[in-house]
């Protein structure tokens, strides 16, 4: 097990340095400026331009920048300045991410519970009106773009009900966070439950299952115990990938309901060209999905006795 | 159908009794609901952005920090709605000769940490911006004041780090020595750019930058990052421009829809600019509280008079391409009544602004538009291209303009979209502007000359087409050196009746502010800039 771990984390190095200087050479390969940017249509002295493109180092060529950044980042764990801000992107991060994470727990913990919940039901009853139903009101949900269903929830519940607000001016108060995190869960939740129920209703019919009826255990205990543990597997595999997407991949729902998270960060740094802030956000996202990853493959050891990591 | 139809009846209704509303108001909206009562210490929100750069008066270009600026810093001057100097901080500022201005100051100023506001807070900061070491983006501004090639030179290392031209006489009194005349100098000075700076910035300009101390009618509160920056009413205040509310929430948005939606549900007070979704129903929605009024911006297409295609060009052939759209018809229809047709180059609200200056330039005639295109030889190849940015919403005007042109005149018109703002500047600096390109003109202080020395002079910094005529550059040398404001005024007038001959760019509309307030204010109104005017905002109770 040690020895898997060690090897997993080594081979996060590769991956790593491959997709920190992808994004720098893709950044630095799109036209225009973040420094000349600054200065929109009137244009600046051309002193400041050069003292500015200086200090940030964009003199140089882009295997030198990037050689630098790495060493800083890696050594001091210094993520480099925001050019319009004169901000460390340090600070940037830190001001995104607690709150793409509030936001990416809160839609986690709903696709769990109400997915899984939703699943088992599911498959329990295959072939029954509760299924079907089910199975319809996730076809529903994967197939409504997020920006529509953002968009109803907001005028039935914010505009007409006035129940909720309908955008986030403070990230830490759960009520206005709770319909875009709905939002955001809503087209995995489908997947969960659909990935559940198929599995639920497979391993239902498997033999091990028709034993431990077969031995009295009570129903809690056989489908609680031994149908949910294998059949958890895929599922866990698929949730473990959409922390990942959850992190990074939720910029429309952030411009949606005004959340100043990741998402619109990264949307950001693209169209001002901040290559710093960009590689900074992007290389803790491969951590977080490298992570995420690790923690799937080592679950699996635990739901079924058969996996053996040596 | 039924229902479409009365939903129409309703728009115009609005419509129609928002003219009647916007005819009488003007300037004095403050007196349609005075009988509510006014809480003088009471704080509303404003929509903006995360300003993008620290909040130092020297180095604040975009919208989003210059209107947190204003709030905190007072400059020497300001203008008021017709563009006319209003002293703010400056006692007098006087000059014989437009070129050695004696700038007084207005006894018992303070700055929000109690420090006294000085000839020397001026002097100092105006040093400390223009020295290209400390990395302030509006440096250039200070580019008219003698010994600034001294401390900025284009090349090699600076010679000094202040300006010869600025002098301290005594602690209210400074002098400022411009390198050559300029008769509207004053009205430079009511930029942000050369508001005051306290001792203490010195110290650490950085965290100055996150924490500013200023001498304006607010003082800094706090700025939570990407959240919201609270400024409070600065009590001890000397100024004409009080605030008669008790501070400002910026409130931070990532998109006009949601604050609109936010501002629907009472969340934030006053909105800057409405989206282009909710346009055609925000008069509806709001009532007497929309705003729906003239700024002083112009858009323009300009000519990259580098290219072949236009290099040689007789300027018949560019009238005749302007007289070729229909403006009238695009504002009303594609822009929804956003932009008022241009008349000329000089935008309204600007001091030496002239209606119709252009002539018939600006006049849809498509008959007139063919013949002037043939005599002037035809437009080469026949066909042209609009450059403009995807990410600013031109997409639309730019083929309605494209359409009017083809059709009036059989030329070839195509739109050369680039991505964003950044890979259009960038092809406009390169001068890879394959034919014309949009460009836009916000004003940085009420004179005309910003709208016609700063961009057509040879060697404008806003002069990105490579237009460059002898004529003008010389008359505009004449205006410069002019003896006093009005005439200075005057010859700027007459060179923007002469444009039409040389056609610099092709102007097509003027902007307006579409903005809208919250039922607690009262007393919105905006300024030429298009920003809401803070300070005159009061909260009800």
């Amino acid at each position: 097990m040690g020895r898997y771990v060690a090897r997993r984390l080594l081979q996060m190095i590769p991956v790593f340095i491959g997709t920190t200087l992808l994004i720098f050479l893709m950044v630095y390969a799109l036209p225009g400026d973040p420094v000349r940017g600054l200065f929109g249509d009137k244009g600046g002295s051309p002193q400041v331009i050069a003292q500015l493109r200086h200090q940030y180092g964009l003199d140089q060529p882009i295997l030198v920048q990037y050689w630098h950044y790495m060493k800083n980042m890696i050594l001091h764990g210094d993520f480099g300045t925001q050019i319009a801000s004169g901000r460390p992107v340090t600070d940037v991060l830190g001001d995104a991410f607690p709150v793409t994470l509030r936001l990416g727990a809160l839609a986690f913990v709903i696709e769990f519970v109400l997915g899984i919940a939703l699943g088992i039901t599911a498959g329990l009853r295959a072939g029954r009106v509760t299924d079907n139903a089910i199975l319809l009101v996730t076809l529903l949900l994967i197939s409504v773009p997020v920006f529509v269903l953002g968009y109803i929830l907001k005028v039935v519940f914010a505009f007409n009900l006035n129940w909720l607000p309908p955008n986030v001016n403070d990230s830490t108060n759960i009520n206005e966070l709770l319909m875009p995190a709905i939002v955001l869960a809503t087209a995995s939740l489908a997947y969960v439950t659909r990935l559940t129920r198929t599995s639920i209703a497979e391993n239902l019919r498997a033999d091990y299952i028709r034993t431990a009826i077969a031995k009295g255990l009570p129903k809690r205990r056989v489908v609680g115990v031994h149908l949910m543990r294998n059949s958890l597997i895929p599922v866990i595999t698929y949730l473990g990938t959409d922390i990942g997407a959850l992190m990074g991949g939720a910029v429309v729902t952030e411009g949606l309901f005004n959340i100043q998270g990741v998402g619109g960060t990264i949307a950001q740094s693209i169209v001002r060209r901040e290559g710093t802030t960009l590689v900074g956000l992007v290389t803790i996202l491969v951590i977080v999905y490298l992570l995420a990853n690790l923690l799937v493959d080592l679950l699996y050891a635990v739901l079924d006795p058969r996996i053996r990591y040596a | 159908m039924r229902g479409a139809k009365s939903a129409k009846w309703v728009a115009i209704a609005a419509v129609v009794a928002l003219g009647v509303t916007a005819c009488g108001g003007g300037g004095g909206d403050k007196g349609s609901d005075s009988k509510a009562a006014i809480d003088p210490n009471g704080k509303f929100s404003v929509e903006v952005g995360e300003p993008q750069n620290p909040l130092q008066p020297a180095n604040t270009m975009e919208s989003n920090g210059s209107i947190v600026i204003k709030s905190l810093f007072a400059g020497l001057v300001d203008y008021d709605e017709s563009g006319k100097i209003v002293y703010v901080n400056a006692d007098s500022i006087d000059s014989k000769d437009n070129k050695t201005f004696t700038v007084k100051l207005k006894s018992g100023w303070k700055f929000h940490d109690g420090t006294p506001v000085t000839a020397d807070s001026y002097v100092k900061a105006w040093n400390w911006a223009a020295n290209p070491a400390n990395k302030q983006t509006n440096s250039f501004w200070f580019s008219d004041i003698q010994g600034y090639d001294d401390v900025a030179p284009a090349k090699g290392a600076p010679k000094a780090d202040k300006m010869s031209g600025l002098k301290v006489v005594d602690d209210s009194t400074f002098t400022i020595t411009l390198s050559k005349p300029i008769p509207y100098f004053v009205y430079k000075l009511g930029y942000e750019v050369f508001d005051p700076l306290p001792e203490s910035f010195y110290k650490d300009p950085k965290a100055a930058g996150e924490h500013p101390i200023g001498n304006g009618p607010y003082k800094f509160v706090s700025w939570q990052h990407k959240k919201q920056i609270e400024v409070a009413k600065f009590a001890d205040y000397k100024g004409p421009n009080a605030a008669k509310n008790g501070g400002v929430l910026f409130k931070n948005y990532t998109s006009l829809e949601t604050a609109y939606e936010d501002l629907k549900s009472s969340n934030v007070d006053v909105l800057r600019q409405i989206a282009p979704k909710d346009l055609p129903v925000y008069k509806t929605d709001l009532g007497d509280r929309a705003v729906d009024k003239a700024y002083s911006a112009i858009q323009t297409i300009a000519v990259a008079f580098y290219t072949k295609q236009w290099k040689d060009i007789d300027p018949k052939v560019l009238q005749g391409l302007s007289m070729a759209i229909d403006r009238d018809t695009i504002t009303k229809t594609v822009l929804q009544g956003t932009r008022e047709p241009a008349t000329g180059w000089v935008a309204k609200g600007v001091l030496g602004y002239q209606p119709n200056a252009a002539g018939d330039v600006t006049t849809y005639n498509p008959a007139k538009a063919k013949e002037l295109i043939k005599a002037g030889g035809g437009v080469p190849g026949n066909a042209i291209s609009i450059q403009y940015n995807a990410d600013g919403g031109h997409k639309e005007w730019v083929e309605a303009v494209c359409n009017s042109i083809t059709k009036a005149t059989g030329v070839k018109c195509t739109g050369d979209s680039k991505a964003d703002f950044q890979a259009d500047l960038n092809a406009r600096d390169a001068h890879q502007v394959k034919s014309l390109y949009r460009s836009g003109w916000v004003l940085d202080y009420p004179f005309n000359s910003n709208f016609i020395r700063d961009l057509f002079g040879t060697k404008s910094d806003g002069n990105q087409g490579g237009f460059s005529n002898k004529k003008i550059d010389d008359e505009i040398a004449a205006a410069d050196s002019a003896s006093s404001l009005d005439e200075s005024e005057k010859k700027y007038q007459e060179i923007e009746k002469q444009l039409p001959d040389y056609m610099p760019s092709i102007p097509l509309w003027y902007y307006k502010v579409n903005a809208g307030y919250s039922d607690k204010v009262t007393g919105v109104a905006y300024a030429q800039d298009g920003d809401p005017i803070l300070t005159g905002v009061q909260v009800k109770k």
